[in-house]
């Protein structure tokens, strides 16, 4: 997508910061998959996976792959202890019913208020929906992890989102290659940037307003 | 021609099997990404040139894998799925105007196969709602909140695989490639599994069966996958 590894793994890393020991936890494809190689040794956490997986552990070594264990993406994976398979109902059970503590996705444009569009531009890519709209709607914290603008250097973080909407009002914390912005009841907080970002060129590069804490902005260097 | 099957020795030929599956038919098939789709009977929908397919399952797989290949070759005229992103054929077909595609929330879609499966007409859910998935969809109030109905999913022809079945096609999975599949085995007026391996009846236990033999017409012995995983 354009973007170096480096600061690929640098937003995943930023990203698993925010799973704590304990929680059931799903990633989506692309850099959210990255995000399982920055967790502590001793937080334990159940990863949830689409197709039928709770308990997915890290990548086969090469040559060792089942190629019936995949993920969601069709990856080969393993599990860990405590592992269940189960069928697709079941897996979206899970997540409607609420037990899914976070999810980890990419974003094409996030609103404001929250609002989430990842599965369609129009007459361009269709990827499809998968499972996000139950993930963005019912896990109980919903990350982005997204490039902040676009190809044609157009703002992802909108006043009002122009793409088709995945799930309203869902989204909680946004993290981009240049910050970490929080959706709060009051709008867009911006939390922290990305060294060598600052946050005039975070706001110069975000269509929609952004409040600043009354706290100073944390910087992350790269 | 469920009356000229077998109820306990469901055992028949590829070729035999193929004969349920006709052009025009709608095909439901087991597997996401590839991974629990049937192999040795979508190269035979292949080898027999079936087409104008209508088809429904989790997604279009990779390009040169699973259910994929049939969809790449434009076999099919309309694709029920909740996801074609690994596909660009199927996206390129979708643009050209050549292959009919709705889209469907993949819970939604798993749930509206087991409603098809199990015998009821459809399923009330919240998701979707404010979004395009609810357009033309009749919406109900219940306990003061709203939801969209969401009709069944059945076909002519449900097409799964298994890891090992009796000849009463009690089936288990394997693994991952478990997903769609129970659920698809449900939802066909004739569903044909494709099973690695084969044993007697009374060799399962029925605490592991995952798919009681009742929803199963026909057994196919698996070949195996042919094709290259997409991470190879």
């Amino acid at each position: 997508m354009g973007m170096g590894i480096d600061i690929r793994n640098l937003m995943a890393k930023r990203a698993a910061e925010e799973i704590k020991d304990g929680m059931i936890v799903n990633l989506g494809i692309g850099i959210p998959s990255l995000v399982a190689n920055h967790i502590p040794n001793d937080c334990k956490v159940m990863f949830h996976s689409e197709n039928g997986i709770l308990g997915m552990g890290k990548s086969p070594e090469k040559g060792l792959e089942d190629p019936m264990l995949c993920n969601a993406a069709g990856l080969p994976v393993t599990i860990t202890k405590g592992a269940s398979y189960f069928d697709s109902a079941t897996a979206f059970g899970i997540v409607r019913s609420g037990y899914i503590d976070l999810t980890i996705l990419g974003g094409l444009q996030v609103s404001e208020r929250g609002d989430l569009s990842n599965w369609i531009v129009p007459g361009k890519r269709i990827p499809g929906i998968g499972g996000a709209m139950e993930l963005a709607k019912k896990a109980k914290k919903v990350i982005i992890v997204m490039k902040h603008v676009d190809k044609n250097g157009e703002s992802k973080i909108r006043q009002k989102c122009s793409f088709p909407l995945t799930a309203k009002a869902c989204v909680n914390l946004v993290i981009t290659d240049m910050a970490v912005i929080e959706i709060t009841k009051t709008g867009l907080l911006l939390k922290e940037v990305f060294n060598p970002y600052t946050p005039e060129d975070v706001i110069e590069n975000t269509e929609a307003k952004l409040l600043l804490p009354n706290e100073h902005i944390k910087v992350i260097e790269c | 021609m469920t009356n000229e099957l077998k109820k306990f020795n469901k055992l028949v030929t590829l070729e035999e099997a193929l004969h349920y599956i006709q052009d025009g038919c709608t095909l439901m098939y087991g597997g996401f990404g590839g991974v629990g789709n049937p192999p040795t009977l979508i190269n035979g929908i292949i080898e027999k040139d079936r087409k104008e397919l209508i088809l429904i399952g989790n997604d279009a797989g990779f390009p040169k894998i699973g259910i994929g290949k049939v969809v790449s070759q434009g076999r099919a005229k309309r694709l029920i799925a909740s996801h074609i992103g690994s596909n660009p054929v199927a996206g390129q077909l979708m643009v050209e105007g050549k292959l009919d595609v709705e889209f469907s929330p993949q819970g939604t879609l798993a749930e509206r196969i087991r409603a098809g499966g199990v015998g009821l007409a459809g399923i009330l859910t919240d998701i979707g709602i404010g979004s395009m998935v609810e357009e033309g969809k009749e919406k109900v109030e219940l306990n003061g909140k709203t939801y969209l109905i969401e009709t069944a999913l059945t076909a002519d022809v449900a097409i799964i695989h298994a890891k090992k079945s009796d000849y009463f096609g009690n089936l288990i999975y394997d693994t991952s490639a478990r997903n769609t599949n129970p659920l698809v085995a449900m939802a066909g007026k004739i569903t044909i599994a494709e099973v690695e391996e084969i044993v007697p009846l009374g060799s399962l236990s029925p605490e592991e069966i995952v798919t009681p033999g009742v929803f199963v017409d026909l057994i196919v012995e698996s070949k195996g996958v042919d094709w290259r995983w997409a991470w190879e």
